[in-house]
């Protein structure tokens, strides 16, 4: 018997993920003792606000994240609309809402072909039978899906130019509705724009039905979807495994997307086992693990006091957030469970195939969302509403971004911004250990997780499986 | 070939996402076409970890030659000039430290937006990091490097500015670099092809500023500038003549321009979305338009406000449309 080997791996730069991410792995005896995931980037956004007109927001917090930028201007409008007792326009909320899913859908679109298949096209994989079809479509920067998924994303984003202006950083969403009213001309320009994205995913990443995808209620009915890149993931994830590799442990929650006047086109909620409703009263920030002065607070009473010493046991500007003490993992397999989809049901408490295969499910979803809301279109229709910004007040803004649930919670004091708390998605998921010692939702996930080199690739699959944003996670 | 690196600094990662969006060609077929050669992309390259640094450390060491190096982001300085705001993970040193290195070695520096040109949005409200612009700290010269920095070319950084980037300025420059041919920069250091235009230029709304005929509330579309905060007339940048996302800018999303590809557009001193006033007029005027001519123009032509463009520009449409004409 030998003695058990201990070891120490650095990972970074972590790329393909957007922003700046280092994980620190603790080898025992080549599996996972116990991770550190650390976001090294501090630029103090809820500082910057700090002093300036409330509507401000709206133009800084976008700039939280350039691939989550809508979701952070709705967000801030959310939060300045809750300040205002203003709610959007019915129009304007579905516009808000489309805008919104574009972001979503092309975001989800970039994480599979650009962030994570890449990396089944290694030559460490080379033996595998579906390893040269898989070089042919997802070789980083040369593979052909890797093309045309960014041509599609390319034209599925003129959504933003017909509504939003541009992309990333529109100040179009507003706390009463959208800034431009479609016109007839906008509304078939529109529809002619989705119908052309639904025959870039029918034809080429679904290879099929985008109903038929969205109706399968089981992971045997997935194993069976074989067309498209999809089929080809779903081919790779049997064969390596994947459902298992980095599980989650089965707690989700989600703020409900896309609030149109009727509530949530995807619930709110928290899933343990079931659903149950969410109270955000609930939520905490622990500090103890970030390089952040002061104690756990809930966003209300939270504040952003960079330690500049860097000083242990902290290893991260992340915060970390819990909802009754406990982690929660977030993101599109979050929404879709909390949302009672049966098969995110069914992948519940999966890995790294049930978060993959959620995002490929929500995509499905949300193209069939968006094709109703432009369908829906009333020219003529008031898209804004008009309020007055409070003197002092406070306001919650609570949205779903590609990555899960974003919370924006802004203080006003004499007119001014007097406090600004956001907990990003990949906070949740990414966050360091709290005050109990509990790892966050990735840092779980990798324990165990066999390491096979210097390269780790299972980690390397497990990480980019949930889609992390890293420059919302500190902001 | 040109080789090209890039490093992602203290930013959003929006350059990055808007030069996805570069269209006819795709900004990948474009690269290629152009005998680009991506060393090293954070979002796009197959390379981490052990493998990255390893490219890094080549082209810091010499030992691979690099022709174009793109900073998107700015440079966190703090804490204290340590860089430590922004470690490059896994090398146990700051980022500002690493683009020091690497820039040493580029034929080219370009700054991709805002916040690489001159610090922009990360440098925002009391500066929290300390962030910095390669060369430009805000309005004044001198960042990172020095006023006089200049890199192997000769050329000092090439400022793409905007929040983000339009991917047709950062596709330009990178083509004519490639090609050995290097854009002529204004005095703040960005390529004239897109700078010697005015946001204002090509607006959809310039009928309502001929005549003054001004929104009050966003949504409305008459002119921005008189209310709304729209420097349209003084921000430089070609927005309204080459579209964004196929057909958008943000004059025609129905918002103002922030003059975002300026120094400091991050911190106006008012309201961004709120025109200072002094006497009722704006504070800032048109770029080149003298004040007493502005101020009797205005006048005027506010007074000769058609009925059509005064009704339209306090509708979210038009209600009235132009007087049919016939034939004669």
């Amino acid at each position: 018997m030998s003695e058990p080997q201990a070891a120490r791996l650095v990972l970074g730069p972590f790329n393909r993920v957007e922003g700046d991410l280092e994980v620190a792995l603790d080898i025992r005896d080549g599996h996972v003792a116990r991770a550190e995931v650390s976001s090294p980037l501090y630029r103090g956004f809820e500082r910057m606000l700090e002093g300036r007109d409330p509507r401000d927001a709206l133009v800084i917090t976008p700039r939280v994240c350039g691939i989550c930028s809508i979701s952070q201007s709705a967000a801030a409008a959310a939060a300045l609309g809750d300040a205002m007792g203003l709610k959007p326009t019915r129009q304007g909320a579905a516009m808000t809402a489309l805008i919104h899913a574009a972001e979503n859908a092309a975001d989800h679109l970039a994480h599979f072909h650009l962030f994570f298949m890449p990396d089944f096209a290694r030559p460490d994989y080379a033996r595998k039978s579906w390893h040269a079809r898989t070089v042919e479509r997802f070789t980083a920067l040369e593979g052909s899906a890797q093309r045309s998924a960014v041509e599609a994303r390319t034209k599925l984003l003129h959504v933003m130019g017909l509504l939003a202006g541009k992309w990333p950083h529109t100040l179009a969403i507003q706390p009463g509705g959208v800034t431009r009213a479609p016109g007839l001309s906008e509304k078939a320009r529109l529809q002619a724009t989705l119908r052309s994205f639904r025959r870039y995913l029918e034809g080429v990443l679904f290879g099929g039905k985008l109903e038929d995808f969205a109706a399968i209620a089981s992971i045997e009915g997935l194993m069976r979807w074989t067309s498209g890149d999809a089929g080809l993931f779903l081919e790779i994830a049997q064969d390596l495994g994947l459902h298992s590799l980095g599980r989650g442990a089965g707690r989700y929650l989600s703020y409900g997307a896309y609030k149109l006047e009727n509530g949530p086109v995807f619930a709110a909620g928290v899933w343990e086992g079931r659903w149950k409703p969410l109270d955000t009263r609930a939520i905490v920030e622990d500090l103890t693990h970030a390089w952040m002065r002061g104690g756990a607070a809930h966003p209300w009473d939270g504040a952003t006091e960079p330690d500049e010493a860097m000083g242990a046991p902290a290893y991260s500007w992340c915060k970390a957030p819990r909802l009754d003490g406990r982690t929660f993992e977030v993101g599109a397999l979050a929404r879709q469970v909390v949302d009672g989809h049966p098969l995110a049901v069914a992948l519940a408490g999966g890995g790294v195939l049930a978060r993959v295969a959620g995002r490929l499910l929500e995509l499905a979803r949300t193209q069939i969302v968006m094709e109703r809301l432009a369908a829906e279109i009333e020219p003529g229709a008031p898209y804004m509403a008009r309020g007055e910004l409070p003197h002092a007040g406070r306001g919650a803004g609570l949205v779903e971004a590609a990555r899960g649930a974003l919370g924006h919670w802004l203080r006003i004091e004499r007119g001014r911004i007097a406090g600004y708390q956001i907990i990003a998605p990949t906070t949740w998921n990414f966050s360091p250990r709290d005050g109990s010692g509990m790892p966050g939702p990735l840092e779980a996930a990798l324990e165990g997780i066999a390491v096979d080199g210097p390269g780790a690739l299972a980690v390397q699959h497990v990480v980019r499986s949930f889609d992390p944003c890293m420059v919302c996670t500190v902001h | 070939m040109t080789s090209l690196l890039w490093l992602q600094a203290a930013g959003c990662g929006g350059c990055t996402m808007s030069l996805l969006c570069a269209e006819d060609p795709g900004v990948l077929e474009l690269l290629e076409d152009a005998g680009i050669r991506v060393l090293w992309h954070p979002a796009l390259s197959v390379e981490t970890g052990t493998e990255a640094r390893a490219i890094l450390d080549d082209v810091a060491q010499g030992r691979v030659e690099l022709d174009i190096l793109c900073v998107e982001g700015a440079v966190a300085r703090g804490p204290a000039g340590t860089g430590r705001f922004q470690m490059l993970s896994g090398t146990g040193e700051s980022l500002m430290h690493w683009v020091e290195r690497i820039a040493a070695r580029a034929r080219h520096v370009v700054a991709v937006g805002s916040c690489a040109a001159y610090g922009g949005v990360t440098a925002a409200g009391g500066n929290p990091s300390d962030a910095v612009g390669l060369q430009y700290d805000g309005a004044h010269a001198g960042g990172l490097f020095a006023r006089g920095w200049r890199s192997r070319s000769g050329l000092p950084v090439v400022n793409i500015a905007g929040c983000p980037t339009h991917p047709g300025w950062v596709a330009e420059t990178l083509v004519l670099l490639a090609s050995g041919e290097f854009p002529a920069l204004d005095g703040y250091g960005r390529p004239r092809f897109y700078a010697d235009h005015l946001v204002h230029h090509g607006c959809p709304r310039n009928e309502f500023y001929e005549y003054k005929a001004s929104a009050r509330e966003l949504s409305e579309i008459g002119c921005m500038m008189e209310n709304l905060g729209c420097i349209g007339t003084q921000a430089v940048g070609d927005c309204n003549i080459r579209p964004w996302n196929g057909v958008g800018s943000c004059t025609r999303g129905g918002y103002p321009c922030i003059n975002c590809t300026a120094p400091c557009f991050e911190d106006p001193a008012h309201a961004f979305v709120e025109t200072p006033k002094i006497a009722g007029f704006p504070v800032g005027l048109p770029t080149d338009m003298p004040k007493a001519w502005f101020m009797a123009l205005a006048s005027l032509s506010k007074a000769a406000t058609p009925d059509r463009i005064g009704r339209n520009a306090r509708a979210d449409r038009i209600v009235v449309p132009p007087t049919l004409r016939q034939p004669k």
